[in-house]
């Protein structure tokens, strides 16, 4: 045991470490940035883009920097119906935000929570729970959550139910297979020893030790969440469309491509991209900090 | 090995009957085909003698059974839409899917593969920091997004590619190919890259870490201080072991390439099957839907059979330890 305000304590050693990775931090730092401008959109956003009232019809398809009808400036121009790009893609980060990490959270509590039970019980059950995660992880993610809803049909709730199916494998295996390499540990003997429930050695012994592989799945799958709901979005099968996300958003722009108005599609798609790379820098950095064979 | 694959089969039956049942059932229950697909002016009558004759008036396990009944002989029905036979719809577009993910993948495994191999050999050069970038930045690129960036620079303001569709088509075996003319090249190329997207940036990941590791390992030191020369140390003693995980992955990556397409050739409106799910989705063409999933289903389960088997075959320690 180490005293309290031991300087080496774990969570400060594990900041330092990750401090090492410049490209890291710097993608810690956009990635508290972009979720706070998606928090604060109703507040940061030039006008909300989904009250018909705000929104100029005789603005429409302005390119980026134009003055409006009402001598307001479109930083990143308009689109059809002239809503102010800007404003669109920072609602759009929020409902790409909100899905994917409402969809996180339920695959993590799920995925969890199987993995657990699974390495708790063990014989049939065990095997009956992996074997699902294991099929279920031998299909591509897009595939599932597209099978999903062309069966369920479009929605926030059923796009972040779908999400959460194809990813809950990921953190049940991971969980499953800490949770028993932990098992033959002291602590865990001494735990028994002391004959405490097993319930309670899972939940709060054991659990505390697999979150460090948990929080690397839970970065890399944040970032496939989002690239995953653009992607159904875009497809017409994800959000509705009195939702936007950003690959909704994206979509819009698709038809205007071909006729020159290419920002409706490049900014939002800017941004997307922004927020996936700044995510995925985050889990990079986290994954390679696991791995001890490149620690030598 | 024989109790291996038994186990393996009897599995890949289970999934396919389950998925099929999932799938049929799911599809059977959203929106009403009939009222999507009739006349404004068709009457009741009317809508009642299509619903019977296309079958939806019967209870759903009724409508199951007559469907894997007739599945068993090969008929998978006939689509809403077209009023041809689903198998004709898929099997005219499946030319096209095969080519486009062919091409990714071949684009993936050429460009993969060196790119890995310089990234892992020389970690802290700055071309190994190029190409590590490149690769984190194709896995974080949204690829509808890549492809419709594509569209706009070499379509739209260079008017180098074509955007939209396959082109010129010549007919070998009696199927459509695309690959036997210069238009269809032209027409392949930007698809073929943005599906390839994911899957290069992986390879290129996973033989550059494998590399490193290998570098690092004492069967690598020992080939060297045997004298063998630098080229021979990499590209058969730590290479082999490098492409074991390799091949599993790629192996593996062909399924995800073909989940990809759905998504490429909604982009490029690229006649092959994915886009057909996605209209038939669209559309509400429930025998189409339907084959599509059981079908894809069965590809899964037969691509991961092999990978398994193949796996098996190549790592020795698996392998011994089934004997």
């Amino acid at each position: 045991m180490r005293a309290a305000g031991d300087p080496d304590r774990p969570l400060a050693r594990f900041w330092r470490e990750f401090c090492r990775g410049r490209l890291a931090v710097a993608g810690l730092v956009a990635t508290v940035l972009l979720v706070a401008a998606a928090v604060l959109a109703p507040v940061i956003a030039p006008q909300d883009p989904y009250d018909l009232a705000e929104i100029d019809f005789l603005d429409g398809e302005l390119p980026p920097m134009s003055t409006g009808g009402a001598g307001q400036t479109y930083w990143l121009g308009t689109d059809a119906q002239g809503r102010d790009m800007l404003s669109a893609i920072l609602y759009g980060l929020r409902a790409s935000f909100a899905v994917a990490f409402s969809a996180s959270a339920l695959a993590l509590a799920a995925g969890t929570t199987l993995g657990l039970v699974a390495a708790y019980a063990g014989g049939r059950l065990d095997a009956a729970i992996m074997r699902l995660a294991e099929i279920q992880m031998s299909f591509p993610a897009i595939l599932l959550a597209l099978m999903l809803l062309a069966i369920f049909g479009r929605g926030i709730d059923k796009t972040i139910i779908a999400l959460a199916l194809v990813q809950w494998a990921f953190y049940a295996r991971t969980v499953r297979g800490a949770a028993i390499a932990e098992r033959t540990k002291e602590y865990v003997l001494a735990c028994r020893l002391l004959q405490l429930p097993r319930w309670r050695i899972l939940v709060l012994h054991l659990l505390p030790n697999v979150l460090p592989p948990l929080l690397v799945i839970a970065s890399v799958q944040l970032a496939s969440a989002i690239t995953l709901e653009a992607t159904l979005s875009f497809l017409g099968l994800g959000l509705p469309l009195t939702e936007p996300s950003l690959g909704l958003l994206i979509a819009n722009g698709f038809d205007h491509i071909l006729s020159g108005q290419g920002w409706i599609s490049v900014y939002p798609g800017l941004a997307l991209l922004f927020v996936i790379v700044s995510v995925n820098l985050l889990a990079d950095r986290l994954r390679e900090m696991s791995n001890p064979r490149l620690k030598r | 090995m024989l109790e291996v694959v038994l186990r393996r089969l009897v599995q890949a039956v289970g999934v396919v009957f389950v998925l099929s049942l999932v799938s049929f059932v799911g599809v059977y229950k959203i929106g009403d085909p009939v009222q999507l697909l009739a006349h404004e002016s068709a009457t009741e009558q009317e809508i009642a003698a299509a619903r019977e004759r296309l079958g939806l008036d019967r209870p759903i396990h009724e409508q199951y059974a007559a469907f894997v009944g007739r599945m068993a002989v090969g008929d998978f029905g006939t689509s809403f839409v077209s009023s041809r036979p689903v198998v004709d719809v898929i099997v005219e577009r499946l030319p096209a899917t095969i080519e486009l993910t062919l091409a990714a993948f071949l684009i993936s495994v050429a460009f993969g593969l060196p790119l890995g191999i310089l990234a892992g050999l020389y970690p802290q050069s700055p071309m190994s920091n190029a190409i590590m970038a490149g690769s984190i930045l194709g896995f974080s690129l949204p690829a509808f997004w890549f492809g419709m960036m594509m569209i706009m620079l070499f379509s739209v303001e260079l008017g180098w590619l074509p955007s939209i569709g396959r082109g010129e088509t010549v007919t070998v075996l009696g199927a459509q190919w695309a690959v036997f003319s210069r238009d269809g090249w032209a027409h392949l190329l930007m698809p073929a890259l943005m599906l390839s997207l994911t899957t290069l940036s992986l390879v290129i990941r996973l033989v550059a870490a494998g590399m490193r590791e290998a570098m690092m390992a004492d069967y690598v030191k020992f080939a060297r201080l045997k004298g063998l020369s630098e080229r021979r140390v990499v590209l058969l003693h730590a290479l082999k072991n490098v492409m074991i995980p390799v091949v599993t992955v790629l192996g593996l990556e062909i399924g995800s390439l073909l989940a990809g397409s759905i998504v490429t050739e909604t982009v490029f409106a690229y006649p092959g099957i994915g886009k057909l799910l996605i209209d038939s989705i669209n559309r509400l063409d429930r025998p189409v839907i339907v084959t599509y999933l059981i079908l894809i289903v069965l590809f899964f389960v037969v691509i991961n059979l092999i990978v398994d088997l193949i796996y098996t075959a190549l790592d020795p320690r698996v392998r011994d330890s089934l004997r």
